[in-house]
């Protein structure tokens, strides 16, 4: 939603965590190109929700099945285990209550995918040591006091909040700066340093 | 126009200019009221033509007070056809590519069976002997005339107001005839306050003398009165107060200065008893009454123990939902509703709410945001088809 630098190489990373054919809503729509890139390369039965009306009426405008909605309020309404992916591609940062969003997301999908982008990066971490100032990268372009992203975590957070709601993490991959896969082998700390975005396959 | 002042009789309701499908007593049309609505009959428009597979068959459904000439001259007022903007040859809704089929309601008064046709027990126009008609035994007889062309399942219902309600019905009746559902400026129930709106329009027909407890047509009279003041308030209903505003404000109608009497001094005075008077040419008062109570009595969720996601479970229907912001007599949150319980029964579906100040009326005009969303819908819901452009 507020990267967009990087936005392919994310969005490619989640469409190659869906197998074809699948059933996907992916929350926070945009422009609703992971939809098309999964409508067009994996034939998937595709929704989506999204904020903006204006990105909805696109979406709708291009034949994809979009609704107006709210990460925050309208989850509720879609049944238990509806989809076998649920999608929430850099917007868990900006919603008002992350930890109950992804308890929505578990459970609407057998699966969920979240990427977002990692407050632990070092230029983050390296803006706020040495100028004092919260940070505003390329990537995180706002200042404090406009910024939609209320909520912003590192993966070490993320990874924790997970054991909290008692999910799986079956797949997790970070991005660095240039949008490269950081190594496998690396540990959990190398990550929450050098990675800027990162993608995390989840299971109840 | 002469159709209905000539003798005070309504020509269009018996014989109507378009084609007519007559169903005899041996098919009755079973009404929710309890009664068999036989013999009866249905008109109809059609454009374009049905292919082999029977497969790209359009239903459009009319508004309160539409009819069946939605793309093509009205041969009663002369006008073009109601949603000419949207349907014909090379349109958005392509003529060329698509079959559409339109037909005025049963209660209605353009040529299917209404209060207005001519009652075969009397020999009289049937006025209140009609039974209240529900949305779903328009629909219901829709159905009938769907079977008629031998169209298995429809490729799109669409429709606005109290089309889209018979667009929520369809889908909820006859899912498995029903590919795609496109209901506009709609709700699942009838509000409150428009049962209110409603009533204030009945009470005005048949307040009128001229009324004659509905047997209007064998006093030689027509409750031109009453009609029209029920379409004037019906008709601030349809705009918004930001429209009425920037068309009208408070301009004074061909006159410089307030003349201290009760002439239409304002120009939105003029313009509602204009669209009062052009209204009692061409709409019959007791149709106005059934058409009114059939909304009221709309309740989707309330025909499925009060939950409304029970209409849909189980759709395979592809939905798309239009809403309008300054739309205030089907306001977006009707539409939302119908959204979640759609999402709560797992069915595809879009939603859009277009911003414009044009008021619930808004469907009926050249909104470029309504049809490249309609654009986007048919034409997605075409390629999944199997439909070639």
């Amino acid at each position: 939603m507020n990267v967009t630098r990087n936005q392919r190489v994310d969005l490619e990373v989640v469409a190659n965590l869906i197998p074809p054919q699948s059933r996907v809503l992916d929350v926070g729509s945009g422009d609703g190109s992971l939809l098309e890139l999964l409508q067009d390369t994996k034939q998937v039965d595709g929704r989506g929700l999204e904020l903006s009306q204006r990105g909805v009426n696109e979406c709708v405008a291009r034949g994809l099945s979009v609704i107006q909605g709210d990460a925050d309020k309208d989850l509720e309404f879609y049944p238990d285990k509806g989809f076998d992916f649920v999608v929430l591609s850099q917007t868990l940062q900006a919603t008002r209550n992350p930890k109950l969003v992804l308890k929505e997301l578990l459970r609407i999908g057998n699966r969920a995918i979240v990427s977002f982008p990692n407050f632990g990066h070092w230029r983050v971490r390296m803006s706020l040591f040495l100028n004092g100032r919260m940070p505003v990268t390329t990537d995180l372009p706002y200042s404090w006091y406009d910024t939609p992203n209320i909520h912003f975590c590192t993966i070490r957070d993320f990874v924790n909040l997970c054991d909290e709601l008692g999910a799986t993490v079956e797949k997790a991959t970070a991005l660095d700066a240039n949008g490269q896969k950081i190594g496998l082998s690396m540990p959990w700390w190398f990550w929450n340093f050098f990675g800027q975005q990162a993608v995390f396959l989840l299971k109840r | 126009m002469a159709a209905l002042r000539a003798g005070k009789t309504n020509n269009e309701a018996d014989q109507p200019s378009s084609p007519v499908l007559r169903f005899g007593l041996d098919k009755p049309l079973k009404l929710d009221a309890g009664t068999l609505l036989s013999p009866f009959q249905i008109a109809y428009q059609t454009y374009g033509t049905l292919n082999d597979a029977r497969s790209n068959a359009i239903l459009v459904c009319h508004a309160l007070t539409g009819d069946q000439h939605v793309g093509s001259t009205n041969p009663v007022t002369g006008k073009p056809g109601w949603w000419e903007v949207l349907i014909g040859p090379g349109k958005i809704i392509d003529t060329s590519r698509f079959f559409v089929i339109c037909s005025n309601v049963i209660g209605g008064c353009l040529g299917s069976t209404g209060p207005a046709s001519t009652n075969p027990a009397t020999g009289k126009p049937y006025g209140l002997d009609l039974p209240i008609i529900t949305i779903r035994d328009m629909v219901r007889a829709q159905q009938m005339l769907i079977d008629h062309f031998g169209i298995e399942k429809l490729f799109c219902v669409l429709g606005g107001s109290m089309g889209g309600m018979q667009v929520l019905e369809w889908a909820s009746s006859y899912p498995e005839r029903v590919f795609s559902a496109l209901p506009i400026a709609t709700g699942a129930r009838h509000s409150s306050q428009n049962i209110a709106f409603h009533e204030v329009g009945r009470q005005a027909v048949m307040a009128d003398p001229d009324w004659h407890g509905g047997k209007y047509f064998e006093h030689g009279k027509r409750p031109e009165k009453g009609l029209a003041v029920a379409r004037m308030a019906a008709h601030i209903t349809y705009l918004s107060e930001a429209a009425l505003h920037r068309k009208f404000g408070r301009n004074l109608q061909d006159r410089e200065a307030l003349t201290f009497g009760f002439d239409a001094d304002f120009q939105i005075e003029s313009y509602l008893r204009h669209q009062g008077m052009t209204f009692v040419d061409r709409f019959d008062a007791n149709s106005y009454l059934y058409m009114t109570r059939s909304m009221d009595y709309f309740d989707l969720a309330a025909d499925h123990g009060g939950r409304l996601a029970d209409a849909f479970a189980g759709t395979k229907t592809r939905f798309c939902l239009v809403s309008f912001t300054s739309d205030w007599l089907f306001p977006t949150e009707e539409s939302r509703s119908i959204v979640h319980a759609l999402n709560a029964a797992g069915a595809s579906v879009s939603f859009v709410e277009i911003e414009t100040d044009r008021g619930h009326d808004a469907f009926l005009l050249d909104e470029p945001e309504l049809f490249a969303a309609i654009n986007g819908f048919i034409g997605s819901a075409a390629r999944a088809r199997g439909l070639t452009s």
